[in-house]
């Protein structure tokens, strides 16, 4: 709930989508309810299939929830039109009109609006400016390259000045450059026009770097919504934690419970007090959630909290991976950092111990 | 390194292909060139030359018969295929622009039907249909024969329409109407210039259709109502003259520019 008061920009409250029937019935999104704040860069993340892109096309209009709410403000626009909604959208193929200028695609939608020419006109040269494609006003848009289509694109669902901006994977046609260009250009665009943006997509990394608050979804479901270091830090789920980043999970049982800790017993042996989450569950059976760059190696046992051997390392430039074998035989991976001129720290085959901060450490409910 | 690589199937390198492309091409046009020589012939046979002469043009110029033939057969076709190109237009929307429905398949074959139904029979329907009304009402203007050539036109106009439909995005009407484009104008700006091409073709294809038919207009014409080819279908029964080959070059002249016209707006560009 806002903080600060303010009326969400986007409600989604108990929405179900349920697509063909009887038979052969596919639920793409179930109860799903998310409030999305004004002025917010807002993420839609998951695997293909998880029900992102339906929830966007509801929030547009393209489809039609089977039962639920979504308000924009305070006003509900579940049955309403695309047309009559003031959200635009940037298609992942972009959409934009072959048969048109640059000019006449931006201009599209003031002209469905009935603007004054001269309106029309200053939005266009305004919006061409904000995306620094001024000199392809009259361009063909068969005639530009991939990235300045994506920007033309940004421009035609910008210029009505909409009150939501909803982007469906618009970066995956990209090269690995220019969209690494983009995603700084889409957050100045966010900052610049105040607009609400709603972000679809299925690469963690992006939606880490882009978003003031990220929703994970997978079957239909939201399973957490937060800003990405507490998604990333703190993830409620294993399939969460999974999807974002590298995780070691290692199955534990819960000894004894404390006030703010509880003791949990690994199966390779070793005890470990981790903080308590909010809501511990009931049995007894968890699982332990460990970043592999969270965590320091030791030649020696001595304070270290696991052990083991080392299986491999693995060279990647700014780290090395190193695999080390615990002692129920599972895998544990550990990130080191490499500095300059600094060899390889062990070698396979050498015992070392890895040393884990409690607070790093996050109990999942299993 | 030699690598064994399997060859991809091309049908070109097959073993006599190129025979068998020369002997299809050498029997589909070599019909025509002597049409086209002898129409030419300045003696009266169609098939003993004579030396070059344009007299058997000039005279199915000066022949009234035939001029009231050629201007019958155009006019025929324009309205044909004019009221072909519009049904055509709006049942390739209907198909193609609508969510899918039951029966959706049964009324594509149904559009295509005239394409299938021998057209001796159909012309032996509407002569019947048309001997009752012409009965009842006391009309015998060329309503009939424009209403035949619409009817066996509609696919042919169909078929290009409901192509140019098919290969155009979707997402394109979706992105109209989240920029608060309305049905209508999001149909005549986005659809309609974005299918024209298809629509020109077919309406090309269904006048081409529409001025070579025999069979359904000599069912259905009253007297004195013939039309280019049902007029040089009757002169084959009396003297033929190289004035036929003339009149059929003239034909295959438009047809051939039409049809070239039609091959150029359909190639898919955009979309």
């Amino acid at each position: 709930m806002p903080a600060n008061g303010e009326v969400p920009a986007i409600r989604v409250e108990e929405v179900d989508k349920i697509f063909g029937n009887d038979a052969d019935r596919v639920v793409a999104l179930n109860r799903v309810s998310v409030a999305i704040e004004e002025n917010e860069f807002f993420t839609l993340l998951g695997p293909s299939g998880c029900g992102k892109t339906t929830l966007l096309r509801l929030i547009a209009g393209f489809e039609q929830p089977t039962a639920g709410r979504i308000l924009l403000q305070d006003d509900d626009i579940t049955r309403l039109a695309p047309y009559d909604r003031p959200v635009n959208t940037v298609f992942q193929n972009y959409a934009l009109f072959p048969h048109m200028t640059v000019e006449q695609n931006i201009a599209f939608a003031l002209e469905m609006l009935e603007k004054p020419a001269a309106e029309i006109d200053q939005t266009v040269t305004d919006m061409l400016r904000l995306v620094r494609m001024e000199q392809l006003r009259d361009r063909r848009v068969d005639q530009i390259s991939g990235g300045q289509q994506q920007r033309v694109a940004l421009a035609r669902a910008l210029a009505p000045h909409p009150r939501v901006l909803l982007l469906d994977e618009p970066l995956s046609a990209l090269d690995y450059k220019l969209r690494k260009d983009m995603q700084i250009e889409l957050k100045r665009l966010q900052h610049e026009t105040g607009i609400t943006f709603i972000f679809v997509t299925h690469d963690q990394e992006e939606a880490l770097t882009m978003s003031d608050r990220v929703a994970v979804m997978n079957d239909g479901n939201i399973l957490q919504v937060g800003p990405p270091h507490e998604i990333y830090d703190h993830p409620s789920e294993r399939f969460v934690a999974d999807f974002i980043g590298d995780t070691n999970f290692l199955p534990a049982d819960i000894i004894e419970r404390g006030g703010d800790a509880v003791s949990c017993r690994l199966e390779s042996g070793e005890v470990l007090a981790v903080p308590a989450g909010v809501d511990l569950p009931d049995h007894d059976r968890v699982t332990l959630a460990i970043r592999p760059e969270q965590v320091t190696l030791c030649e020696t046992a001595g304070d270290a909290t696991l052990q083991g051997t080392l299986q491999d390392a693995v060279y990647i430039g700014t780290d090395t991976h190193y695999r080390i074998r615990l002692a129920d035989d599972s895998l544990f991976t550990a990130r080191v950092q490499n500095a300059r001129g600094r060899a390889q720290l062990f070698e396979s085959g050498d015992r070392l111990g890895i040393r884990l901060d409690p607070e790093h450490v996050q109990l999942l409910k299993d | 390194m030699a690598v064994a690589r399997q060859k991809p199937f091309v049908i070109r390198h097959m073993p006599g292909f190129p025979t068998l492309a020369i002997v299809c091409f050498f029997a589909l046009y070599m019909p025509l060139v002597p049409l086209v020589i002898y129409s030419f012939n300045a003696g009266n046979n169609i098939a003993l030359w004579e030396g070059i002469s344009f007299r058997w043009y000039v005279a199915a110029w000066d022949n009234e018969l035939v001029k009231a033939a050629a201007v019958r057969s155009l006019v025929v076709a324009s309205f044909a295929s004019f009221f072909a190109t519009i049904l055509a237009t709006m049942a390739a929307l209907g198909t193609t622009r609508t969510r899918a429905y039951r029966g959706q398949t049964t009324i594509y074959a149904l559009i295509n039907q005239p394409l299938m139904v021998p057209e001796i029979v159909t012309a032996v329907a509407l002569l019947i249909l048309f001997a009752m009304i012409k009965e009842a009402t006391g009309y015998h203007g060329y309503a009939y024969l424009i209403i035949a050539h619409t009817a066996f036109c509609i696919p042919f106009a169909y078929l290009p329409i409901r192509a140019r439909l098919e290969g155009m995005d979707k997402t394109l009407e979706t992105a109209a109407a989240d920029l608060y484009a309305r049905p209508w104008p999001t149909f005549r700006r986005v659809t309609l210039p974005l299918m024209l091409p298809g629509i020109f073709a077919g309406a090309m294809l269904a006048f081409v259709i529409s001025l070579d038919d025999v069979v359904i207009t000599e069912f259905v014409k009253s007297a004195g109502q013939d039309t280019l080819p049902t007029y040089m279908l009757g002169q084959l029964r009396r003297v033929i003259t190289p004035e036929i080959n003339a009149i059929s070059s003239v034909l295959l002249l438009i047809s051939v520019i039409l049809v070239t016209l039609i091959f150029f707006l359909s190639r898919n560009k955009t979309a």
